[in-house]
């Protein structure tokens, strides 16, 4: 049963970690955000399990949820930038 | 940047990581002795909420929660300082428009539900107000350039509305007699109530704000008699 | 303990991680990103130590240190994209100017005063 519980915990963290290591490698801005923002929903998953549901409500829907709408508008502006500067370099 | 030294940032970085590591082990090891939590659960009974993190949030640590409402409205004082509105995006089609017209109210009604379950479950003004700001963003991504947000001026007064109520209680408080945000005995439901619901609309208002990312513009765009030094320029 | 150690660990994990991106990525957004798994990680840390066990009720101060905290992060990184879309707007702006008007004066500023003069000409 404990040791049930100990495997459950290692995959909910391996998961998280391998989340954040890919939203911080990968270099194309809007995957990058993408990547954030499951990072953000799995890690309320892993406090609403540490028994925080406050604190997960919280942060899915304010840090996952506003935070990755404000940065996925930032990424489509850098997108379209890159994209118009490959064009015609200045 | 170049390969070498982001290598050897990356060393320093885990240096750090297992002295912290380290800390941490030997953190756990040590007997935690006595505990907030035994003395914010002991006293929940006189807060006027049964859920521990409301009554930490807006009673026992109040100051805290006044204090970040406060936070936020600098921040969109910065974001409103930093220039006009970006345009919005295209409107939306048939589709997506007949489901934001059901998303929009369902968030909003969600988020009053959650307004009031957080003095009892899991909830409260924060949660509330992010599903508040969130039915701005949808609104706006929909292609209402303003997020579904009043005029400016109108703005202005619900973004203090958190602060402003909160600050105004406990100036109350202590003009009565009782302390700074110290509630009256009997009657802390009601004004914790009162504080989180301001609280809840500015949060709300301020999210979808910050969302739309700079100073409201309605039907006359820049020249508002409002910011008369903007353009210098314009009468050349 | 064990699991306590392994959800503080991942914490301290995530902060490490965010750090490193933090100092070696260039794009301002990424160094966002690196920030916010930062401050993710702190975050995570204090609900781990919060957290006492499966039976016994956590501790709520640290969860409500952290509700505020989540909160400040988001209007934290608000503010930050609006300068760095501010910072661009005057970088592309500048950029015209100076491919259009003779002088070359600019060019080697990013963000100068009187961009905003040659805008409205």
């Amino acid at each position: 049963m404990n040791l049930i519980l100990l495997i459950f915990d290692a995959v909910l963290l391996i998961t998280l970690l391998a989340l954040a290591a890919a939203a911080i490698l990968s270099s194309e801005p809007r995957r990058a955000v993408m990547l954030f923002i499951a990072f953000g929903l799995w890690l309320s998953l892993v406090w609403a399990r540490l028994s925080a549901p406050d604190v997960a409500l919280a942060e899915a829907a304010i840090g996952a949820g506003i935070g990755g709408a404000l940065m996925l508008a930032a990424a489509r502006r850098a997108a379209r930038r890159q994209a118009t500067s490959s064009e015609e370099p200045s | 940047m170049n390969r070498d030294l982001s290598l050897l940032i990356g060393i320093l970085v885990a240096l750090l990581a297992v002295l912290l590591l380290g800390v941490f082990h030997s953190t756990l090891a040590l007997d935690p002795g006595q505990r907030l939590a035994s003395l914010a659960l002991e006293r929940l009974p006189e807060s006027g909420v049964s859920n521990p993190v409301t009554a930490v949030l807006l009673n026992y640590r109040a100051y805290d929660t006044l204090l970040e409402l406060a936070v936020l409205l600098a921040a969109l004082l910065g974001i409103w300082s930093l220039g006009p509105a970006r345009p919005g995006f295209q409107p939306a089609g048939p589709a997506l428009a007949a489901m934001v017209d059901w998303v929009v109210p369902l968030a909003i009604l969600t988020g009053g539900y959650l307004l009031w379950v957080g003095g009892h479950a899991p909830g409260g003004a924060f949660q509330a107000g992010a599903l508040l700001g969130a039915a701005g963003v949808i609104l706006r991504l929909a292609g209402n350039a303003g997020a579904g947000l009043p005029s400016e001026a109108w703005q202005r007064w619900l973004i203090v509305l958190g602060a402003g109520v909160f600050s105004l209680i406990g100036l109350l408080l202590a003009l009565t007699g009782y302390g700074f945000l110290s509630y009256p005995p009997g009657q802390a439901k009601w004004l914790i109530l009162l504080i989180e619901t301001a609280a809840t609309i500015a949060i709300g208002v301020t999210l979808a704000a910050a969302y739309v990312g700079g100073r409201p513009q309605m039907a006359q765009p820049p020249r508002s008699p409002l910011a008369p030094m903007a353009d210098p320029e314009a009468k050349r | 303990m064990t699991a306590a150690f392994l959800y503080g660990g991942a914490g301290i994990l995530l902060f490490a991680l965010g750090l490193w991106s933090l100092l070696v990525h260039e794009p301002l957004l990424r160094k966002l990103i690196a920030l916010n798994i930062m401050g993710a990680g702190v975050f995570h840390v204090f609900i781990a130590v919060a957290h006492r066990g499966d039976g016994t009720p956590p501790d709520p101060v640290p969860h409500a240190l952290v509700l505020t905290g989540i909160v400040v992060a988001v209007s934290a990184t608000a503010l930050a994209l609006a300068l760095h879309n501010r910072l661009e707007q005057d970088a592309s702006d500048s950029a015209q100017s100076t491919s259009t008007s003779t002088a070359g004066l600019l060019s080697g500023l990013s963000i100068s005063p009187q961009s905003d003069i040659i805008r409205h000409e």
